[in-house]
This record gives structure tokens, sequence and C-alpha cells, in this order.
């Protein structure tokens, strides 16, 4: 019996940390800076590639993958420079402008690096219960969406930074006033966001198959994840992983794969209607 | 460099009698027209480039050794991006606008079936290249790549007998995987043995953990893996990290997708395939051609079953012109009539069978081992395909046109 309960908590931690880790780096992009970045899944790539690649140099595993989110939040820095900054009032564009730089960057990965790369494999480690076998890292990853939730609240809640950030997001020309130097900030907090998608990248490259394409199997839930959260990142990413892995996870193990995606898609089209400004309106409405 | 293969090439030429002057004429002909459909980019790009570098390697060979009936050969390759409907944009731009005289390609069977009604409304031959679950039942379609009767039917039997009779199946949601899984419901019935689960998974999915543990709920004896794409081959990496440790076989694994290449060891290892092809065969003509390949792509991870069988289509297409001493598809079709449809191809001698239009194949079961070593477990010898033929599919009679699986069968007249 417990080794059934351990198996849900386990299967429902696995589709959490996949929703979270896929979604943080967009609720703060999308979510709070309304930049609509289909290049999303290209910064995961980022960071799946660079973790293989110093990998193979010889670099430990958790050293690469942290240099892979950081490297992925500072090419999101200069994209943020380039291109983003140009975008801000026209959120429209800013779609057409990130899918143009994603179909590029999927491309030219492929020209340069090849259709596909050799993995890294898993970190060994495994354990039993019960007549099931688990794999340790899938754990640590359900560690590191709850670490990446813990640092996004003290990050954007309790520091001086996060203060100004939730300013500049809400009234840009008032906290400009305020002599906040908004453009800096705008490019920070982009470059936190791809640091976070990296992260993901990093932390799933060992566990998946590498080809320039992979960040396409994390943007349909990345994006459905951050809009049923809706704007606020804490109060609406959270819950709406909670809530969608709840179903994935409950459908997944009676009806299989093709329905738990169904049903989670299903689900996302309920909230949406009715609650069109996510799950954090009613949230937030609450906490006031 | 490579005397067996120019050899070859002047016998074929003697054997039709070609004289020189003769050739001299025709060099002015303009070329034949080759259209190539073949995914290099997106999800399945790994496994479609092969099949363009074996399309470009023999169009190069067949050209320098003086081309098909004298004429050159002009190959037009179009990236379909692993879009249906692409594929039948750009198949009908190949065969309307740019009138090649023979279509190749496509990986998966989505694709093949999104373009062949496209040429059934046209006389141009269509060489398909991949093995694939079989069936399929059309005049204007040639299938270069094996079949159920010639994987299934001798894998699933071997697995039972090895590791016994519980099997569980994880298959694609398309119509590959779906045909497939009803094959081995099929034979696993035949054989006795029970399908203790069977999953399909819809294309792009890469998570498993809910799998790996049905599997383990279910208690099989071993796997049947006819997952599709770089997505759902995360599969393995997953199932090895959680220790899963059973036994699996598949029609695609290995020859392939190289998952052994492309995957750390061992999370491969205990995986079994059938295939005509795979880059670890060491048979003289087979280290021949890896040779010229390898010399031309110094960069191939892998020569995979469908970038061989892309490279064999163009030389069954040229002794089938040659034979026929025509580019015409019904006069090609004469030839297959005949039985004689042969290349000497470097699994061995390969034949198209004149009733389904499908090719014969030396089959081989492989097994890949704990660091990724490719051992041949059995060898079949030559494996007719001859299911299509045994339920009443007679090309040389009828044109069907329909793809048959085994509760879709024709219908008695």
């Amino acid at each position: 019996m417990s080794a059934e309960l351990f198996s849900l908590f386990y299967q429902f931690a696995d589709v959490f940390a996949f929703l979270i880790l896929s979604a943080a780096g967009l609720a703060i992009v999308f979510g709070m800076m309304g930049v609509i970045n289909m290049a999303h899944g290209e910064f995961i790539m980022c960071g799946a590639y660079v973790t293989v690649g110093l990998v193979n140099l010889g670099v430990p595993l958790a050293i690469a993958q942290i240099l892979a989110a950081v490297t992925a939040g500072l090419i999101g820095v200069l994209v943020e420079f380039l291109v983003v900054r140009r975008f801000y009032k026209r959120p429209l564009d800013s779609l057409l402008a990130t899918w143009g730089l994603s179909l590029i960057v999927t491309q030219s990965m492929l020209l340069i690096v090849g259709s596909a790369v050799r993995g890294i494999g898993t970190p060994e480690g495994s354990f039993a219960i019960g007549g099931y076998t688990f794999s340790t890292y899938r754990l640590v990853l359900f560690g590191c969406a709850v670490a990446v939730l813990a640092g996004l609240y003290i990050i954007f809640m309790k520091t001086r930074f996060g203060v100004i950030a939730r300013a500049t997001m809400q009234n840009a020309a008032m906290a400009k006033a305020l002599g906040a130097r908004t453009g800096r900030i705008y490019a920070i907090s982009f470059g936190i966001g791809t640091g976070l998608a990296g992260l993901c990248g990093a932390l799933y490259a060992p566990t998946m198959t590498l080809i320039p394409t992979m960040g396409a199997t994390f943007v349909v839930e990345s994006f459905v994840t951050v809009v049923i959260g809706g704007a606020n990142v804490l109060l609406g990413t959270a819950p709406a992983a909670v809530f969608l892995a709840m179903i994935r996870m409950a459908l997944n193990a009676s009806y299989g794969q093709i329905i738990g995606q169904i049903g989670m898609l299903v689900a996302v089209i309920l909230i949406i209607r009715v609650l069109p400004e996510g799950l954090s309106s009613v949230l937030v409405r609450r906490g006031r | 460099m490579n005397s067996g293969h120019k050899l070859r090439m002047v016998l074929l030429g003697a054997m039709l009698g070609t004289v020189a002057s003769m050739n001299l004429a025709r060099a002015a002909e303009p070329p034949l027209k080759v259209g190539l459909l073949e995914d290099v980019s997106g999800d399945l790009a790994f496994m479609g480039m092969p099949k363009l570098h074996g399309s470009q390697l023999a169009v190069e060979e067949i050209n320098k050794s003086g081309g098909i009936l004298g004429r050159q050969i002009e190959l037009i390759h179009l990236d379909p991006q692993g879009d249906n409907a692409r594929y039948q944009e750009f198949g009908r731009r190949l065969l309307n606008r740019d009138k090649v005289d023979v279509l190749i390609g496509g990986i998966t069977s989505a694709s093949r079936e999104a373009l062949r009604p496209i040429v059934d409304r046209t006389t141009t031959p269509y060489f398909y290249t991949n093995q694939y679950e079989g069936g399929v039942c059309d005049a204007s379609m040639i299938s270069m790549g094996a079949v159920p009767e010639q994987q299934f039917s001798t894998l699933i039997p071997w697995m039972v007998e090895k590791f016994g009779k519980k099997v569980y199946v994880i298959a694609a949601d398309y119509n590959f995987g779906q045909i497939s899984a009803e094959w081995n419901r099929k034979i696993m019935k035949d054989l006795g043995g029970e399908v203790v689960g069977e999953e399909f998974i819809p294309l792009g999915v890469s998570q498993f953990a809910q799998t790996i543990q049905n599997i383990q709920k279910a208690k099989p004896d071993w796997l049947l893996t006819i997952n599709v794409g770089a997505a759902q081959d995360s599969f393995f990496e997953q199932a090895a990290a959680a220790n899963l440790n059973l036994p699996m076989g598949s029609s695609i694994k290995v020859m392939l997708g190289f998952e052994h290449k492309r995957f750390k060891p061992p999370a491969l290892n205990n995986m079994h395939a059938t295939a005509n092809w795979f880059e670890e065969i060491d048979t003289p003509e087979a280290t021949e051609f890896k040779k010229r390949w390898h010399a031309k792509f110094p960069d191939e991870l892998y020569i995979n079953d469908m970038g061989y069988n892309a490279y064999n289509a163009l030389y069954m297409y040229k002794a089938l012109v040659e034979k026929a001493k025509s580019i015409k598809l019904e006069d090609m079709r004469k030839v297959i009539a005949t039985g004689d449809a042969c290349i000497d191809a470097p699994e061995g001698k390969v034949c198209i069978d004149p009733k389904s239009q499908h090719t014969s194949h030396r089959m081989r079961l492989i097994s890949v081992g704990p660091k990724h070593e490719v051992k041949v477990e059995k060898d079949y010898g030559t494996i007719q395909p001859y299911w299509l033929g045994e339920i009443g599919c007679d090309l040389t009679k009828k044109n069907d046109k329909d793809q048959y699986t085994p509760s879709h069968l024709p219908k008695k007249s």
C-alpha cells in the first residue's frame, strides 16, 4: 500500500517538476513582462546543449548545469538588448520576432552541431519500494523545482531588486519617474527568465535525447502553465502546476499518456473559459 | 578504390548489350529527374539525414559510371520537415511542376499515406525506402524496406522463446505504432502468449515516469518498444535510470534510430531487433559499401537501414529501367512481374516480389550488450515478403491501392 502511495507522490512530483521547471522562466518573461517569447524552447535547448558540451569536456555535471543556466541567462540579456527591447509596446510583434529567432537558432544548431548529439546519461542511482524501482534523479528534479520557486519568491518578494522589478512591470513610467533604471530592470528580468529556461534544459539534458528542436517538447506545457496561472508568478504558476500535475498524473495512471495529455488540455480550456485572468486572479483577490 | 563495384557496373552494361555509339548518342539526352522527399530538419532529422546521404551517394556513383540508360541523374531534394501537409505540397510540386521521372522518400507511415493518393493520380513510380508496418498493395509503390513477416514473425517468436510469454507494448500513436501493435497481438495469440499491456504515446511526449511504473505493475517478461522520434526515445534513458532492466525487442531500434550510438551505455542494453541492414554487418560487400559512404560523409554517426535502403532504391530503379529499356512505370512493372527484378545489394541479392512489389531481404536478429556492442544472434537467410500475396494482393492482376492489416483483409471476390 505504501508503495502505491509513494508511487502516486513520485508521479505527481515528476509532472510537477516538469511543469514548474519548464514554466518558471516563461512566467517571468511572459507572465510578468508580457513578452510572448516563442524562443523559450530554444533557451531550454541552449541550456541542455551547453550542459552536454561541458560534461564532455570533463566538467562535473552539477557545475556544468549551473554554468549552462548562467550562459542562457547572459544570452538572454544580449537578446533583450538586441531584439526584445524594441517590442515592449508591441506584444504581437514580439511574438513574430522571437519566433523568427527560434527558427534561426534551431536551423543554425542543425547546421553547426548536427542532427543528433550523444547523450551523457542520467546520474546513477535508483531505489526500490515494493515492486517498483525509481530513479533518484527524478526526485532531484523535484527538489530543484521547489528550490526554483523558493528562489523566485525571495528574489521578487524579499529583495530591493524585486520590489523595483515588480513596480516596473506594473507601471514602467511611474517607476522611471521615481528613479528606477527600468531598461536595466527589464534586461535583468529577461535574463533571469531565460536563465531559468536554460536551467530547465540543463536539468533535463541527462534524461533526454538532444536534438535542435528539443525545446518544442517543453513549450506547450510551459505556456499552458503560465497562461492558466495568470500574471502573478508565485501565486499563479505554482498552483497551476499543482493543479495540472494532479489532473495529468491521475489520467496518465488510469488511462495512459494520450488521455493524460488530452485531459490536461481540456482542463486548460475550461479554466481559461471560467477564469480568463488565470488562477492567480482568484488567489490574489482572496488574499486581499 | 571500389573495383568490385565498378566491375558490377561494367558487367551490367555488358549484359544489356549497350554499345558505345548508342551511349554517346544518349549522352545528349536530358537527365533523368529523381524527386526526393526526406526530412533533414525537424524531430526526425537525425534519421532523415542518412537517407539524403544514401541517395546522394548512389546518384554520384551511378552518374560516374555512365548514368541510367546512358542518361545522367538529377536529384531534386526537398525537405518536408516532418510535416505531412508539406509532404503533400512538395509531392505535388515534384510530380506536377518538376515532372520528376521517379519519386522517392517519406519517413513516417503517416507521410507515406499522405503522399500515396497524390502519386496514384499520376503514372510516376514511387519508392518507399523504410521498413514499415506492411500491407500496402499499390501498383505505383515499390517498397524497399523490411515488413512485419520479415521483422515481427522472426523477432517475436524468438523473444517469447528466450524471455517468456508476457509482453508489454510501448508504441507511437499513429498508423505505424497502431498497426505494428496489431501484428504483435496476432503473432502473440498464435504463440499462446499474452499482451499484458499496451500503451500508445502521442508523438513529441518525452516524459515516461508513469509508463515505467505501469510496466512494473504489469510485470511483463519483455518489452516491445516501437516508440518513434527523438522525444519518445527519451524512454530508454529514463527506464535505465529507474533500473527497469527488462529485455526489449523492436522493429526500428538500433539499426534505424541508432539509439545505441546516441545514448550512453547501458541505456540500450538487452535490446533486440531484426534487420536487413545495420552498420555492424561485416561481410566484404558491406565493408566496401561502408567505406565508400564514410569517404563521402566522414561525419556520419551511423549508416542506418533507411539510408541504406534509400541507396538501394536508386540501384533498383536503375536495374528496372535498364531491364525494361523504358522509364515508364508500366514497362518497369512488366519486369517486376517476371520476378527477375533483383540487385546485388550490400546485404546480398534482393528481389522485388511481383505480387506485392515489396523486397526480399536477408534478415538477422541482433542484440545490444551492456557496452552497446551489437551481436548477431541468428541469421534467418533471405525472407520473402509473402504476407500480402498470401492474403490475396496480386498487383500483376489487380491494383487495390489499399493498405491491409491483420484485421483489414481484402474482400474475397
